[in-house]
């Protein structure tokens, strides 16, 4: 039986379906777990050999690969509540709260979306604390650590652009504030407050375009510089190993 | 310095083809890039605004009780009636935009957000506000009805007299 199956998973394997996938093939060689990482798009970004010490959870404690993880649950949770929420004035603040009451799960999606959110502001900075204190911004990856200043930057932007979109007192007024604030820029600081809100206060205008900034521009965005971030660890070399007093073993 | 003097010809020849081509190709990319740019601005910048009006009927002068100060939390005005007349008061913090309230206990008006402090004319007791809160243009119009135009401030101390 074991072995009627295993000819089975072989002759999946083999066939040319599966072939035209998976294009490395059987065999456990060292070319062939390479091939394996390069040949999955998903998977080249990443190096294609890792020191064993690297993966343990002391060097690194995961900080970032945890971000990522939250990062991956707001988008699926995120889009979820696209499904349900107008960004409109009048039903802005209804939608909200029939994700609460009505909505099957609704309340659930929305505070594992909130908590996350939550959750990846406080990685960030604990994954560039640990990449700060271990050395691993310095050269080559010091473009790597403005990539992640900007990738902190747009985290710090979504929470705040998601903050205004349940158009309750506490996001209104916070993001009245927060306009305001941009508006003390020299010069131009009223002009940009404009563009941002797309008028002079915030309303119907700041409320579309805040969805738009929270849900297309600022997670494409941070999509895109997510992928240059990984690939430029596989291109320095994979994760940032310092070097060990030469007494001890390489583990 | 034999640069200094060339006949056209010479100067032609040292611009290749190539590097011309460059050029004329590097100036359309920079001028259609300003034009993005211009275009970006443009299209962000809304040309109409569905915003309320500035100008608010705030009612008939007897509404408000002698030696009061009301407040119209929708159009974030202060109307004060004082022993002289009328004048009205922005509402709104000069901090950083939000809506004070007169407490009139302690006969000031105080903003939630940052604990910013100012008496009835508007003059700051304290906190982080940086400026008072500005008095705005206000007059009767014909029905007798007291009109308030809150994108236009006025020197303090102008009251209406009814």
């Amino acid at each position: 039986m074991a072995n009627d199956m295993q000819h089975y998973v072989d002759e999946l394997h083999r066939s040319r379906v599966w072939r035209s996938i998976f294009r490395s093939g059987e065999g456990d060689s060292n070319l062939h777990r390479a091939q394996a990482v390069q040949n999955n798009v998903f998977l080249h970004l990443f190096a294609v050999k890792s020191r064993r010490r690297m993966l343990e959870f002391n060097a690194t404690w995961y900080l970032g690969t945890l971000t990522l993880g939250t990062f991956f649950v707001l988008v699926v949770t995120g889009i979820l509540l696209m499904l349900y929420y107008h960004p409109s004035v009048p039903q802005a603040y209804a939608d909200m709260k029939d994700l609460q009451f009505a909505v099957s799960s609704g309340v659930f999606l929305r505070n594992l979306h909130r908590w996350s959110a939550h959750a990846m502001v406080f990685l960030v900075f604990a994954h560039m604390f640990k990449v700060f204190y271990r050395g691993a911004y310095r050269t080559p990856r010091e473009f790597n650590w403005v990539i992640g200043v900007v990738l902190l930057l747009l985290t710090l932007l979504l929470s705040y652009t998601g903050y205004l979109l349940p158009w309750d007192q506490l996001s209104y007024w916070a993001v009245t504030v927060g306009s305001n604030i941009a508006s003390a820029v020299p010069v131009m600081g009223s002009k940009i407050r404009f563009l941002m809100l797309g008028g002079n206060s915030v309303n119907a205008n700041a409320l579309l375009r805040f969805y738009v900034l929270h849900c297309m521009i600022l997670p494409l965005t941070a999509i895109l510089l997510m992928a240059i971030h990984f690939w430029r660890i596989r291109k320095d070399g994979g994760l940032y190993a310092p070097e060990k007093p030469a007494s001890q073993e390489e583990k | 310095m034999p640069d200094e003097k060339k006949t056209p010809e010479q100067n032609a020849e040292e611009v290749s083809r190539r590097q011309f081509c460059v050029k004329v190709g590097m100036t359309s990319i920079a001028v259609a890039a300003a034009g993005t740019g211009v275009f970006a601005y443009q299209f962000l910048s809304p040309n109409v605004l569905y915003e309320p009006s500035p100008t608010v009927n705030v009612g008939k002068p007897d509404r408000y009780p002698p030696d009061s100060v009301t407040l119209d939390p929708e159009t974030a005005i202060y109307v004060v009636r004082d022993a002289g007349g009328y004048f009205a008061l922005s509402a709104i913090c000069t901090h950083l935009g939000c809506l004070t309230a007169f407490k009139p206990e302690l006969g000031i008006i105080a903003c939630p957000c940052h604990g910013s402090k100012f008496n009835r004319d508007g003059v700051k007791i304290a906190g982080p506000a940086p400026k008072p809160l500005p008095w705005l243009r206000m007059w009767l119009n014909d029905d007798g009805e007291l009109m308030v135009d809150r994108s236009t401030s006025v020197a303090t101390k102008q009251l209406v007299r009814v």
